[in-house]
């Protein structure tokens, strides 16, 4: 039996009777009874549900189930072994599932953690607190996997809790069994042990006694000392079919009649459909159909290349839009205008004030002055946007791989006029999510078009569809000014920027400055956005990172010890900032033409320092080495981490190196990776991870890698290249001539 | 009609001379591990054996196959079932990570390391340029060409090694 359950239509239909009669109320269902329905649908004949996260069958086989979608994270696998830690259970028995779509798996713990800001307190899983927090992830339609949340919200929150509650009530039923007290039994390898008698019986003996005891919502936790599963060296649940090609994808669903779409929406973002002369294409052999959507066409043949071709000979004219002459250079001006305009106005609106900013302005011996600014970004997931869809009257299926199965749902049947009961999300492995399949745009698209034909259809984006209709990392320029003393105290720091979305602290610096103003404005786009790999940090990070190295020369400082010297009275960022400095051998000779750039960045509960070491080989840079200190508070799966913050790592360097969208005539140039290059195996430098378990509030590890790259990567440029770079991608500036703005002294 | 060998199994499909290689595996002959990425030769997502040279199926019409042994990732294993030592070393070194591109990356390895058995690293380089990974498992990818290779596979970090020093203070 695979260990790696894909939700299955069975599960929905015919599952429901579960043996022994014993039916337990799940940690995550507290208010109200809806026990029959999550029942039937997360199990088959001969499951005992021990609680709504863990199941045993008579195998002696233990399933999580899991409510997180697989993107590559390796969240899955973490959430087992906190699961299975708790429960004792022996990890070669541990297989997961993935929760099906319905409120019922509404990821009630990623509410919570967010709600009580991730205050890690099991014991406030009390009945009353678990039911409304429930109720609200529930109205929220949460079922993300997103913010970096896995591990730190339903790990800490469910997982754990299940797992351990799960295992109280096995040793409770053990007890009973042989009327001994609890106190004298112990649970290890999914056995319990009665010392005394001799006694053993396994958890598949006695899950049907176990699920007749309703679970603890507090449950008492192992402390760290005594983890045997988590922090430990386990290998991925996922991996094997991802080598054999058997892992299913969104675009890999198969369903009976289907039929191909490709597509074509409105190259400006808010134009519509003005006319379309399909006639040319419908001849074609194996085309069947020519849909209008209204701000998109889609072709729909018997195969993906027929339809594909077959695109290219519609005749599309799309209405004009007030966007028409929106480019690159009108938004970076549109943006350098308003943040500006913002400052001198008075206009915008803070995320922090301290101190008399004015005055220490004022009173400064130097006041440093520079704009940094990066572009728009696509995700350019190796999978193409794509969904397969069927509409049979108002009930709707839908194949997908998607961040957001829950909300995937609701949003088809919104846009469909369906009752979100009728319609179904097959979810599937993901090519790639970084925040771009949380939108069901395509899911949408493909349940419009099979309800126009009336088969199944399965629609995928080319390429340059992809590049073009992303919802992007926002363009964004930042302003900053520092005031420095003439002793090289740093007194103020102001800041002012625009595109505010999440986190809200992204801005916000970890450094003693007295004084400081961090605030922003609006400068509203046409193009979408969208949360892309790490959100705002991915632009504040470069942006307080590379202009803090400005301020450390201005104070003559090394810009390690001014880090070190403003976060004095922060050791756990210390910490972690001393070990990549001392891993990379900061303060050891760098030759000439190469150089090496530090960053410390604290997002999503972790804290990261990054030091870039970089060579100058004929006017362009080259990236040797990054070494990455990292402190999540413990890492649950410590080789899944290390991975994470690789992949966060590169994923960041691919858009400091070469990332950019541009527009023209209010539409996105870039149709592959020739013009939206990315790192490749040549240029992908050694990355060096280092864990510290602090035992702090678990934080996140998927996104926390990207923001320090790009900041220490400037950083490094500078030492090497003399030049500042401010602008991202780096890619644009030819180094064969030393830029010498040097920042603005007033 | 072209008919051609893939996996070892005689196939013969009906359709437009010009359709691109990937779609008739694909759709054709339901071979999904086979992926599509950019549909133009740039990222390797669609990377076959043709007569045992690495191709991208993408841009490689049907007919091209005509008579022709195709590989694609399902046709790796043994006629025991066991893993391609290659496959073996990506589970050894937990290179996927969304798993998309790695069919690629294991057919351009295969390919590498049957011309050369100890590639090098601009050799690796040279072999693997073609194949993006947007998750960004370059190192470990690099490692497991190694260890396949049977060389010792020198890594700054050894998950099983736990890091003792940084790790141990929880």
């Amino acid at each position: 039996m695979s260990k790696l359950g894909k939700w299955s239509r069975r599960g929905f239909i015919a599952g429901g009777v579960v043996v022994g009669g014993g039916l337990v109320i799940g940690v995550a269902l507290r208010q109200g009874d809806r026990r029959g329905d999550v029942i039937s649908s997360v199990t088959t004949d001969g499951d005992e549900l021990l609680n709504i996260w863990v199941k045993i069958n008579e195998a002696g086989e233990i399933t999580a189930i899991v409510p997180h979608s697989e993107m590559g994270q390796g969240a899955q696998t973490a959430l087992a072994q906190m699961l299975a830690d708790e429960m004792d259970a022996k990890w070669s028995d541990v297989g997961f599932e993935e929760a099906p779509a319905t409120d019922d798996y509404a990821n009630w713990a990623l509410g919570k953690g967010f709600i009580l800001g991730d205050a890690a307190v099991p014991e406030v899983l009390v009945p009353t607190v678990d039911g409304a927090f429930y109720q609200v992830a529930k109205a929220m339609r949460l079922q993300i996997t997103g913010g970096s949340a896995s591990v730190r919200t339903t790990g800490v929150h469910g997982m754990r809790v299940a797992g351990a509650a799960a295992r109280e009530m096995l040793i409770k039923a053990a007890a009973g069994k042989w009327q001994v007290a609890e106190s004298e039994l112990t649970a290890s390898e999914s056995v319990i042990s009665h010392t005394a008698s001799g006694r053993t019986a396994t958890y598949a003996e006695l899950a049907s006694a176990a699920a007749l005891f309703t679970p603890s919502p507090t449950p008492k936790l192992k402390d760290v000392a005594d983890f045997k599963i988590m922090g430990k060296y386990v290998q991925r649940h996922d991996i094997p079919s991802k080598v054999d090609g058997s892992a299913q994808f969104g675009i890999d669903a198969q369903v009976p009649g289907m039929q191909y779409a490709a597509i074509k929406a409105a190259p400006v973002f808010g134009s519509a459909v003005a006319s379309v002369d399909s006639s040319k294409a419908e001849q074609r052999a194996g085309v069947t159909q020519v849909v209008n959507l209204g701000n998109a066409v889609a072709v729909v043949a018997s195969g993906y290349w027929l339809a594909e071709q077959a695109l290219k000979d519609v005749d599309v004219k799309w209405t004009a839009t007030s966007n028409d002459r929106v480019n690159t250079e009108s938004l970076r001006e549109q943006f350098r205008k308003d943040i500006t305009d913002a400052a001198t106005n008075g206009t915008s609106e803070s995320d922090v004030e301290l101190g008399n900013y004015a005055e220490a302005f004022a009173a400064a011996e130097r006041v440093l002055e520079a704009t940094y600014e990066v572009p728009f970004l696509a995700h350019a997931c190796m999978e193409p946007m794509n969904a397969t869809a069927s509409v049979n009257g108002d009930m709707c299926e839908v194949w997908v791989g998607a961040q957001n199965p829950m909300g995937f749902r609701y949003e088809v049947a919104a846009a469909l006029e369906l009752d979100p009961e009728n319609v179904t999300v097959h979810q599937h492995f993901m090519g790639g999510g970084f925040g771009r399949r949380s939108i069901a745009d395509s899911a949408i698209q493909a349940a419009m078009i099979a309800r126009e034909v009336g088969t199944p259809v399965k629609l995928i984006w080319s390429r340059a569809e992809d590049m073009q209709h992303d919802i992007y990392r926002p363009g964004v320029a930042s302003k900053f000014r520092a005031a420095v003393a003439a002793d090289g105290q740093v007194l103020a720091w102001d800041n002012v920027y625009h595109e505010k979305h999440e986190p809200a602290e992204a801005p916000v610096i970890p450094y003693a400055i007295a004084a400081q103003h961090i605030h922003y404005t609006d400068s509203p786009t046409h193009l979408p956005f969208g949360p892309w790999r790490s959100v705002d940090h991915s632009q504040h990070g470069f942006f307080t990172e590379a202009f803090f190295d400005e301020v450390a020369e201005a104070a003559g400082e090394d810009p390690y010890q001014l880090r070190r010297k403003l976060l004095a009275d922060k050791p756990r960022h210390l910490k972690v900032l001393d070990l990549a400095a001392e891993k990379a051998g900061w303060g050891e000779p760098v030759a000439q033409g190469k150089g090496r750039g530090i960053s410390l960045q604290e997002s999503f509960g972790s804290l990261v320092a990054q030091v870039v070491d970089v060579t100058l080989t004929d006017g362009k840079i080259g990236v040797d080495r990054v070494v990455c200190a990292v402190d999540a508070g413990f890492a649950v799966s410590p080789d899944g981490f290390v991975a994470q913050m690789e992949s966060g790592i590169s994923y960041g360097l691919s858009a400091a190196l070469y990332g950019e969208i541009s527009v023209e005539n209010g539409a996105v140039q870039q149709t592959a990776f020739h013009d939206y290059p990315v790192v490749r195996m040549q240029d992908s430098p050694v990355i060096e991870t280092h864990i510290l378990n602090s035992g702090e509030t678990i934080g996140g590890a998927g996104e926390p890698g990207t923001p320090g790259i790009a900041p220490a990567l400037a950083n490094a440029i500078y030492q090497a290249t003399g030049t500042r770079v401010r602008k991202l991608p780096v890619s644009q500036y030819d180094f064969n001539y030393r830029v010498e703005e040097q920042e603005e002294l007033i | 009609m072209i008919t051609f060998t893939v996996n070892g199994s005689q196939q013969s499909l009906d359709i437009d001379p010009s359709t691109p290689l990937l779609w008739a595996i694909r759709e054709n002959l339901q071979l999904t591990g086979t992926k599509f990425g950019c549909g133009v030769a740039q990222c390797g997502a669609c990377t076959v054996h043709l007569n045992g040279q690495p191709v991208r199926s993408c841009v490689t019409p049907i007919a091209a196959a005509q008579g022709a042994l195709v590989t694609t990732i399902e046709g790796l294993e043994s006629a025991e079932g066991d893993l391609h030592p290659v496959q073996d070393a990506w589970i050894a070194e937990q290179v996927p990570q969304c798993g998309y591109c790695q069919s690629g990356q294991i057919m351009s390895a295969v390919a590498l390391l049957e011309q050369n058995a100890n590639p090098d690293d601009a050799a690796i380089n040279s072999a693997m340029s073609g194949n993006i990974c947007r998750c960004g498992m370059y190192g470990r990818i690099r490692k497991a060409i190694k260890r396949a290779a049977g060389e010792s596979v020198v890594g700054v970090f050894d998950p099983k090694a736990n890091n003792p020093q940084e790790a141990s203070n929880v």
